[in-house]
């Protein structure tokens, strides 16, 4: 079997159990719900939440560079810290911190393999009190690398000429139109469909049952199948971008694609643009028009 | 403290598919109900059994899921 492009960002339950408290290291929980750090967590995680703080809650945007240092001083971490990221639903917004923490050029960040609920099945110790943090040295953020981020004119650039694989990591139903929004959750966007020419691999395909990452051989199909290679360019959407940094981190140090960027304005943006070109119904195989 | 009894099962909530994931911590009931694709929480419930937990969350679900118009 081969192995991951990157295998030093994953670390499994295991190592986080034995290495959560160590002096250099901060586990932080990252969840969709950000109640479920509140149950109980890995014991010496300290969590983020990501509409408030992982987030501009002005501007649409990522955390500005001072919030982001002032989020890590705040958090003990300083810029060497192997900060290990885990979250629920398969680590859907520890990918999306893991992304923002690469541009911001934090060195050694990695993802708890199978996430808070592979922690929770295995019947491991949780932690119900919050965890205090003693603030760090200032922490000293690079510029930020908006190598790894698409914006929206260099999206609509790749949709007229068909210069990357643009991935839509959304659900079917998503994809096709039939719906605007996950099941349950608000519409946030006029329009339903997807970006024409994009393909459609959910983002959970990446995922085991038991939440950790499927091997690179099995990734390799998945993506390999719809035009995915380590040299061509590919950019990832969703709806707001974090479904899409899992798929993402999955490219890019799972699978080695060396070009790969997250789309972060995603179908909110551009399904919401007014004459933006819009495709609906089911994904094809690659080669059908 | 540990969580015990972990389980995990698909139901089917008005033509939707919902994840429950329920577990024991301490002496309350723990679920979670979530859509399986693309995996957005839906509820979180405590309770005092498993059953009063699971049946919660399910009714919040499935108020949840009766917003989501289908276009198609």
């Amino acid at each position: 079997m081969s192995m991951y492009a990157h295998p030093e960002v994953l670390v499994d339950t295991g190592w986080v159990a034995s290495h959560a408290k160590d002096g250099n290291v901060r586990v932080v929980e990252v969840d969709v719900d950000t109640r479920a750090y509140d149950e109980g967590h890995v014991p010496g995680a300290i969590a983020w939440a990501w509409n408030t703080q992982l987030c501009d809650t002005v501007v649409r945007d990522i955390l500005p560079k001072a919030q982001f240092e002032a989020l890590m001083t705040q958090s003990g971490i300083n810029n060497g810290t192997t900060v290990v990221l885990y979250g629920d639903n398969n680590n859907w917004f520890a990918a999306w911190a893991f992304w923002q923490m690469k541009i911001y050029g934090h060195q050694d960040v990695r993802i708890m393999d199978g996430g808070r609920k592979k922690w929770l099945a295995e019947g491991r110790d949780l932690d119900p009190n919050p965890t205090q943090a003693a603030a760090g040295a200032f922490y000293k953020a690079s510029e930020p690398d908006y190598s790894i981020r698409a914006y929206l004119p260099q999206v609509q650039q790749v949709q007229k000429s068909a210069s990357a694989v643009m991935i839509d990591v959304r659900s079917p139903q998503e994809f096709s139109g039939e719906i605007l929004a996950p099941p349950g959750l608000p519409e946030t966007c006029q329009r339903g469909g997807h970006i024409p020419g994009a393909r459609s691999v959910p983002w959970g395909k990446a995922c085991n049952d038991d939440g950790t990452f499927k091997s690179f051989d099995d990734l390799q199909k998945i993506y390999g199948a719809e035009g995915v290679s380590q040299s061509n360019p590919v950019i990832a959407y969703c709806r707001i971008g974090e479904r899409s940094s899992h798929t993402w981190f999955v490219l890019k140090y799972l699978m080695g694609v060396n070009n790969v960027q997250n789309y972060d304005g995603s179908w909110t943006e551009w399904g919401n643009l007014v004459g933006a070109p819009v495709e609906k119904g089911a994904a094809k195989s690659v080669g059908q028009t | 403290m540990k969580p015990e009894h972990f389980s995990e099962r698909l139901v089917d909530v008005d033509g939707w598919q919902v994840n429950l994931t329920t577990y024991l911590l301490g002496d309350k009931w723990h679920t979670k109900a979530d859509n399986v694709s693309p995996g957005a929480s839906l509820a979180r419930i405590v309770a005092d059994t498993r059953e009063d937990a699971e049946s919660r969350a399910l009714a919040r679900a499935k108020e949840l899921l009766s917003r989501t118009k289908r276009r198609v």
